[in-house]
C-alpha cells in the first residue's frame, strides 16, 4: 500500500493538474457551450498560442508579453477561421463542423511545424516562477502552483464575461433563435465572431501558461484535445463549473491511479468518462436537452 | 526535387485519409493486401515474387518511405527523411562516398534510377501499414523503409513479409523486431534494447557505482517494455537494484503523477526509457520536481535530439547509448564523408536518425548489387551472406539467422556547458561499442524466420 504522505502528495497533485486541465479545456467549453460547435482545432489553437508565446518570450524575455502574444495570435487566428470558414458551418450538421475544424487543426499544426520544425522546444520558467515549493513532505514546482492561480483567475473572468454580461445573454439567445435576435436589432454574426475569437484566445492563452511546464512539440495538441474532451464530457458540456469539476476529477483519477499502477491511469480516466456517458450523458453539471 | 514533391503530395493524402479511416485501417490493409494484381511475365526463369519483376521492368526502381513525420517521434522521422534523400541522391549519381560502403555501385542500383515516395506514418502502425500497402500496390515499390516507433516497424515488417517486399527498419529499439516478431523480409540495422543495455550497464557501473537503486520511466509499448527488461537484466548483473517502473502512454504530456511516485521510490538513479518528444518532456519536468538534483539520470536508448531539446545544463554528465554522434568523424573517415555531405546539403549536423536511414539505404544498394538482381529471395540471400562492409562507424553486416545488423555504436556522455566548443558539441564519446560483442546469442530472443517465397 502507498504511504499516507504519497497519497496526500498525489491527492494534491490531482487537484493541481485538474485545475490546469480545466484551464486547458476552457476554449473548447466556450465554443461548444455557446456556439454549439465541437471545435476539433482546439488542440491546434493551443499549439499556436504556445509557439507564439515561445517566440515572444525569446525575443523580449518577458513572460507577460509572451502571454499577450500567445493569446493575441490565437485570437487573430480564431477570428480569421470564423470569418473565413466557420460562419458557413453553424447551420450544418455536427459532423461537418467536426470535419472542418479537424482539417483546420491539421493545417495549423503543419504551419507551426514548417516554421519551427519538429524538434521539441523548451520555454524556461519565468524568473518569478523558478524554484521548488515544500508543502509538508511534498516537493512541488513553484510555477505549477502559480499556474493554478492563473487558471482560477482566468476561469472566473471568462465565466463572468459569458454568463453574467449581456454579451453572454445575446450569444445564448442567438443560438436558440438567431433570426429573432437579429430582428431585435442585434448583430448576431458579430457576436458569434467575438465568441469564437474568445474561445480560440483561451486555448492559446492556456498554451502559453502551460509552456514552462512541458516541452513544445507541434503534435502536443493531440493530447490536449483528448484531455479537454474528457474534462468537458465528465463535467458537462458547456458548463463552466462543470469544466472545473471535470478537470479536478480527471486530475485525481490520473494521480491516484498512478500510485497503484500508472499503466492504468489513462484506462481509468476513460472508464469514468464512459460511465458518465452511460449514466449521465449530459455530464455531471450539464443541462439535459442542450444541443 | 521532383521526387520529394511527389512525396509531399502523397504525404498529405495519407494524412487526411488516415484520419478518417483510422478505425478500419486494419481491415482496409487486409483487403488491399488480398488484391495483389496479376504479375507481368517474368523476365527470366524466376517466378514473380512481390513486385518482381513488374516493379523493375522500367529504368527505375521505386522505394516507399512511410516515416513518422507527425506524432511524438516526428523530429526523428523528419531527420530520417534527410538521410534517405542523401543516400538516394548519392546512389543515383554514383558518388564516391556511397561506393566506399557499397563498392559495386556505379550509378543507381543495378543501373536503375532509384525513385522514392514519402508518406506520413504518424507514429501509428495502422497508418504506416496503409501507406506501405499503397506504395507496394500503386507504386510497385521494391523496398519499404522507415520507422522510429518499434510498433510501426513491427507492423510494417509483417505487412511487407506478407507482400514479399523487402522492409528495412530505420530506428527500432524493441527486442521483438528481430526477436519474436522477426520476418524473412525484414532487416534491422540499428542497436536496440538488448545491445544498448548490455553495452551501457558496465559503463554505468563503472561511473556511477555498483550499489545503485534504479527507477524507470517506461513508454507503454514493445520498445519500452523490452528496454526495461534488458536494462533490469544487465544492470542487476552489475549489482544494481530495481525499485520500480512508471509506465506512461506514448505521447503523454504531464508526467507529474509519475514523477511524484519516482520521488517517493527511494531510488537514487532515474532511467528514462521514454523516447523522442516524450523523453524531452519528462526530463524537463523531472528537473522541475527537483528529482534530478537528487538522482542521477540515465538514458539508455537516447533519442537523437535529446541534447538539443533539454539543453546541456541538464544533460551534462548523463550517459546514453545512441547510434551515431557527429564527432565520430574525427575517428572514422566514412563518418566524415557522411557528416560533410549532410552538412553541405542540409546545413546542420546529422543525427542518429538520418545516419541509420542513410546507411540502411546504402547497404540495400550493396545487397542488390551483390545479388545481381532485384529478385527478392536473392537479395535476401545476399544480405544473409553476412558480407562485411565499412560504414560510418566501422564494420557492418547482417546476421543470417535473425536479420539483425551487427553495427558499432557509441556510448556518449553529456558535456559540461563550459567544455562545449559549439552549440552542437553536446556529447563526449565515452567508447565505441563493438556491435558483435553486445548482440544476443542466437535464439535468445525467439526469432523464427519464414519462407523466401
Amino acid at each position: 500500500m502507498p504511504s499516507m504522505s504519497l497519497f496526500l502528495s498525489q491527492l494534491f497533485n490531482g487537484l493541481a493538474t485538474g485545475l490546469l486541465l480545466a484551464l486547458i479545456s476552457t476554449g473548447l467549453t466556450i465554443i461548444y457551450g455557446t456556439l454549439g460547435v465541437v471545435n476539433f482545432a482546439h488542440g491546434a489553437l493551443f499549439v499556436v498560442g504556445a509557439y507564439a508565446g515561445y517566440t515572444a518570450y525569446s525575443l523580449t524575455d518577458s513572460f507577460m508579453l509572451a502571454i499577450a502574444a500567445g493569446a493575441l495570435t490565437s485570437l487573430v487566428v480564431g477570428l480569421i477561421i470564423e470569418r473565413g470558414l466557420m460562419r458557413m458551418y453553424y447551420g450544418r450538421p455536427p459532423e461537418d463542423q467536426i470535419l472542418v475544424t479537424f482539417g483546420i487543426g491539421i493545417i495549423l499544426v503543419e504551419i507551426v511545424r514548417s516554421i519551427y520544425g519538429g524538434v521539441s522546444l523548451s520555454v524556461s520558467t519565468p524568473e518569478w516562477g523558478q524554484g521548488i515549493a515544500h508543502i509538508g513532505s511534498l516537493i512541488y514546482p513553484l510555477y505549477r502552483l502559480q499556474a493554478l492561480g492563473f487558471a482560477a483567475a482566468t476561469l472566473l473572468i471568462l465565466y463572468y464575461l459569458l454568463y453574467r454580461t449581456s454579451l453572454g445573454l445575446i450569444v445564448r439567445a442567438g443560438i436558440e433563435d438567431s433570426q429573432m435576435v437579429n430582428v431585435l436589432g442585434i448583430n448576431v454574426k458579430r457576436t458569434f465572431l467575438l465568441v469564437f475569437g474568445i474561445g480560440a484566445m483561451a486555448a492559446g492563452y492556456a498554451g502559453v501558461i502551460d509552456s514552462p511546464i512541458v516541452t513544445l512539440a507541434p503534435d502536443m495538441g493531440n493530447r490536449i484535445l483528448v484531455d479537454s474532451f474528457v474534462v468537458v464530457v465528465i463535467g458537462g458540456v458547456g458548463s463552466f463549473p462543470g469544466a472545473i469539476i471535470g478537470g479536478i476529477i480527471a486530475g485525481e483519477i490520473l494521480s491516484l491511479t498512478s500510485m497503484f499502477n500508472p499503466a492504468y491511469s489513462d484506462v481509468m480516466l476513460f472508464i469514468v468518462m464512459a460511465l458518465v456517458l452511460i449514466f449521465r450523458p449530459q455530464g455531471l453539471m450539464g443541462q439535459e436537452g442542450r444541443e | 526535387m521532383e521526387d520529394s514533391k511527389a512525396g509531399s503530395r502523397q504525404q498529405g493524402g495519407v494524412d487526411r485519409r488516415s484520419v478518417l479511416k483510422l478505425g478500419i485501417a486494419g481491415a482496409a490493409g487486409g483487403m488491399m493486401a488480398a488484391g495483389v494484381p496479376g504479375m507481368a511475365h517474368a523476365a527470366d526463369d524466376k517466378k514473380p515474387v512481390g513486385n518482381y519483376p513488374a516493379g523493375v521492368s522500367g529504368d527505375s526502381v521505386f522505394v516507399g518511405l512511410p516515416l513518422d513525420l507527425t506524432g511524438p517521434y516526428s523530429a526523428e522521422g523528419a531527420d530520417e527523411r534527410k538521410g534517405y534523400e542523401l543516400a538516394i541522391e548519392q546512389i543515383n549519381s554514383g558518388a564516391e562516398e556511397i561506393k566506399k560502403i557499397s563498392p559495386l555501385t556505379k550509378k543507381g542500383v543495378l543501373g536503375k534510377t532509384v525513385k522514392f515516395g514519402v508518406a506520413d506514418a504518424e507514429t501509428k502502425p495502422n497508418t504506416a501499414v496503409q501507406a506501405a500497402s499503397r506504395f507496394i500496390h500503386d507504386n510497385k515499390a521494391m523496398m519499404i523503409s522507415g520507422s522510429v516507433s518499434s510498433a510501426v516497424a513491427i507492423a510494417l515488417q509483417k505487412v511487407c513479409d506478407r507482400e514479399k517486399t523487402i522492409y528495412l527498419a530505420a530506428i527500432s529499439g524493441s527486442n521483438e523486431t528481430t526477436g519474436t516478431d522477426c520476418q524473412r523480409y525484414g532487416f534491422r540495422l540499428c542497436h536496440f534494447a538488448y545491445s544498448a543495455s548490455k553495452a551501457i550497464a558496465p559503463v554505468l557501473a563503472k561511473s556511477l557505482g555498483k550499489d545503485r537503486k534504479a527507477v524507470y520511466l517506461v513508454p507503454d509499448y514493445t520498445y519500452g517494455h523490452t528496454t526495461y527488461d534488458s536494462m533490469v537484466e544487465f544492470t542487476e548483473k552489475q549489482g544494481w537494484k530495481t525499485v520500480g517502473e512508471q509506465v506512461h502512454p506514448l505521447g503523454a504530456k504531464d508526467y507529474s503523477s509519475y514523477l511524484i511516485n519516482i520521488a517517493n521510490s527511494g531510488a537514487d538513479t532515474l532511467v528514462v526509457v521514454a523516447y523522442g518528444a516524450d523523453a524531452a518532456n519528462s526530463i524537463k519536468q523531472a528537473k522541475q520536481f527537483g528529482i534530478l538534483d537528487k538522482m542521477s539520470l540515465v538514458v539508455p536508448y537516447m533519442a537523437p535530439f535529446l541534447g538539443e531539446e533539454v539543453g546541456p545544463e541538464i544533460m551534462q554528465g548523463v550517459y546514453g547509448a545512441t547510434g551515431f554522434w557527429w564527432t565520430l568523424q574525427d575517428k572514422y573517415p566514412i563518418a566524415k564523408d557522411f557528416v560533410t555531405a549532410f552538412e553541405k546539403k542540409y546545413g546542420g549536423k546529422p543525427h542518429d536518425s538520418a545516419y541509420i536511414a542513410y546507411l540502411q539505404t546504402a547497404l540495400w544498394a550493396d545487397a542488390c548489387e551483390r545479388a545481381g538482381t532485384f529478385y527478392p529471395p536473392d537479395v535476401i540471400k545476399a544480405y544473409e551472406k553476412g558480407e562485411k562492409r565499412q560504414g560510418p562507424v566501422g564494420e557492418v553486416y547482417f546476421r543470417a539467422e535473425d536479420h539483425q545488423g551487427i553495427i558499432n555504436f557509441p556510448i556518449v556522455r553529456g558535456k559540461k556547458p563550459a567544455d562545449m566548443k559549439s552549440k552542437e558539441d553536446l556529447f563526449d564519446i565515452v567508447e565505441v561499442v563493438n556491435g558483435a560483442d553486445v548482440v544476443p546469442e542466437l535464439g535468445v530472443l525467439g526469432c523464427k524466420l519464414g519462407s523466401y517465397v
